[in-house]
């Protein structure tokens, strides 16, 4: 019994005692005080020291994109530390490219706040929140593509610009441990604060399309974070060539939507790729736009028509389409959703019809 | 058998008993730190520096607390928590004090808390009576050892990638063991020199 007794006595002795160490050494060695973060040389925040610029950022309400949540294996918090931070870790080497590394950028959830320190944060990240919203609707756009209409509950309105995309946390479940968060444009119009609409396709064993298409529910409580990029009409009035296929139908149409409430007078074709019938989706609402804008024209082309489809339309590759169908596109810029590998063979066909390559926006999602 | 000195049980640590080859210690960071010199030799250096202190301290706690108490049997936990505690402050000590060591060797220590290769150092010089010296010399020589394996592992890997057609099946951790296990039989040829059992 007294054995026994002193075997726990000593093993607590020894754990506490190094605890209290390690309690001592946090509260001296690691407490950096605070420290001033200088952003964007306009906004000048106090945060406590000896945490990362990712959490230290994150309770002054400003979301840097991080797909891993700080553990450095998504190399999406990139932020321009101009002053305080020192060399790029080891950790952080594989994300940044030379050119980065020469303008100090850094991953935000590597950077240890040890002084005061002067970054740089893309203006559009002060407005991107964290919401909680509540599926409202449904609706599946083909057999492999599903509307979900998001109403936003906690903050109650967002603030977007056409074309840009959000975040969506998908809880843990069968398929991951932990929450992951995958990024999806926003298709719904901007002047609806109230709610959004994201498309999703599923992907065999994705783990965000899996879970929005097989467990989702109308109802479920689900978060996002966002609104992110920089994919967005431009101004200027020049003529528009929009390609999309699948699900990148998402971002343009959101585009059009407020051309359509807005009746921009723009000439603009959109040229939309899909497989079969059974993969094209919101015809008839991109035939509506088409009435109200009169120099608005939805081309959908099928690039495999199954016989029954009775397809009169356009066919072949999306690439072939836009080639027949667009002259000479120096003066035009183009907005382009799809998939890398439709992405890179429609930046070729419009550069052969003389579109600079400055004035040809697109996405890279992988 | 004759007490060995400081010198000869750090030579035996790092040749002939070498904690990696020969007990397959501190496999992980092992196979999956070896694939560029750089790190392996950062990885290495921090390996070398908690294992000599921490067996060290170590030696010290079993000889002055739980062997005067009859408490052995704790050695095991006890020596963990030591080995994290003490990686943990030297982290902060480190990153606190300055920049480019922590760059090349602070960022390890929280990786190598759980190396085996550190706790098993730490409980074969107990297991085998050691006294002060020898425990820092096994301690040093158990780091230094580990740290020449990776090393040399790195080596040989950085080249295999450049050079070698290794069949698919095997690439990566497969060619990785092959190679380890191929080291392990070249440094069989130090043995008989010195030896610790």
């Amino acid at each position: 019994m007294v054995e026994l007794l002193i075997a726990v006595g000593v093993l607590c002795l020894i754990n506490t005692g190094l605890a209290a160490l390690l309690m001592v050494a946090d509260a001296t060695l690691g407490n950096y005080g605070e420290c001033k973060v200088t952003i964007n040389d306009k906004r000048t925040v106090v945060v406590s020291g000896g945490r990362s610029l990712l959490a230290a950022l994150k309770d002054e309400q400003i979301f840097i994109p991080s797909a891993c949540g700080g553990r450095g294996s998504c190399g999406l918090c990139k932020v321009t530390v101009l002053e305080g931070a020192g060399e790029p870790l080891p950790t952080e080497a594989p994300w940044l490219t030379p050119e980065e590394r020469q303008a100090g950028v850094r991953l935000a959830c590597q950077v240890k706040v040890k002084r005061d320190l002067r970054v740089r944060i893309p203006e559009e990240l002060f407005s991107v929140r964290q919401y909680r919203a509540r599926v409202s609707a449904l609706v599946d756009l083909t057999h492999d593509i599903k509307q979900v209409t998001l109403k936003l509950e906690n903050p109650p309105e967002i603030s977007f610009v056409a074309g840009q995309f959000i975040q969506f946390e998908v809880p843990p479940y069968a398929l991951t441990d932990e929450p992951v968060y995958r990024a999806y444009s926003i298709s719904s119009d901007p002047a609806d604060t109230g709610e959004i609409e994201l498309e999703i396709r599923l992907v065999p064993n994705g783990i965000c399309t899996t879970y929005v298409h097989r467990h989702l529910k109308v109802g479920d409580l689900v978060t996002f974070n966002g609104p992110y990029g920089d994919f967005r009409l431009q101004p200027g009035g020049r003529e528009m060539i929009c390609i999309a296929g699948g699900s990148g139908m998402a971002p343009i149409k959101s585009i059009l939507l407020e051309m359509e409430r807005t009746r921009d007078p723009r000439p603009c074709r959109y040229f939309f790729g899909a497989r079969s019938k059974r993969d094209l989706f919101l015809v008839e609402r991109m035939r509506a736009i088409e009435r109200a804008l009169p120099n608005f024209r939805f081309i959908p082309s099928l690039s495999a028509p199954a016989p029954e489809d009775r397809w009169e339309g356009e066919t072949g590759m999306i690439t072939e389409v836009v080639g027949r169908h667009v002259g000479d596109a120096s003066q035009a810029e183009a907005y382009l959703c799809g998939s890398p590998r439709m992405i890179e063979a429609c930046v070729e066909v419009l550069r052969a019809k003389g579109m600079p390559e400055s004035r040809i926006f697109y996405d890279k999602f992988a | 058998m004759q007490p060995l000195g400081f010198f000869a049980i750090l030579f035996a640590a790092v040749f002939t008993n070498n904690i990696l080859l020969t007990n397959y210690l501190g496999m992980c960071s092992f196979l999956g730190c070896s694939r560029e010199l750089k790190t392996s030799a950062g990885l290495g250096a921090a390996v070398v520096f908690v294992t000599a202190t921490t067996s060290v301290l170590n030696w010290a706690v079993y000889a002055y607390v739980l062997a005067p108490l009859g408490l052995d049997y704790l050695r095991f936990i006890v020596f963990i928590v030591v080995i994290a505690a003490f990686t943990q402050l030297v982290e902060m000590i480190i990153e606190r004090v300055s920049e480019a060591l922590y760059q090349s060797l602070g960022l390890f220590l929280p990786l190598i808390a759980v190396n085996c290769a550190i706790l098993g150092a730490s409980l074969f010089l107990v297991i085998r009576n050691y006294t002060f010296w020898h425990a820092c010399g096994y301690g040093i020589g158990s780091g230094v050892g580990w740290a020449l394996a990776i090393l040399a592992m790195a080596g040989i890997r950085q080249r295999l990638q450049q050079r070698a057609r290794v069949p698919r099946g095997l690439e990566g951790p497969g060619i990785a063991l092959v190679i380890a296990g191929t080291m392990a039989l070249a440094f069989m040829g130090f043995n008989g020199m010195v030896s610790l059992n």
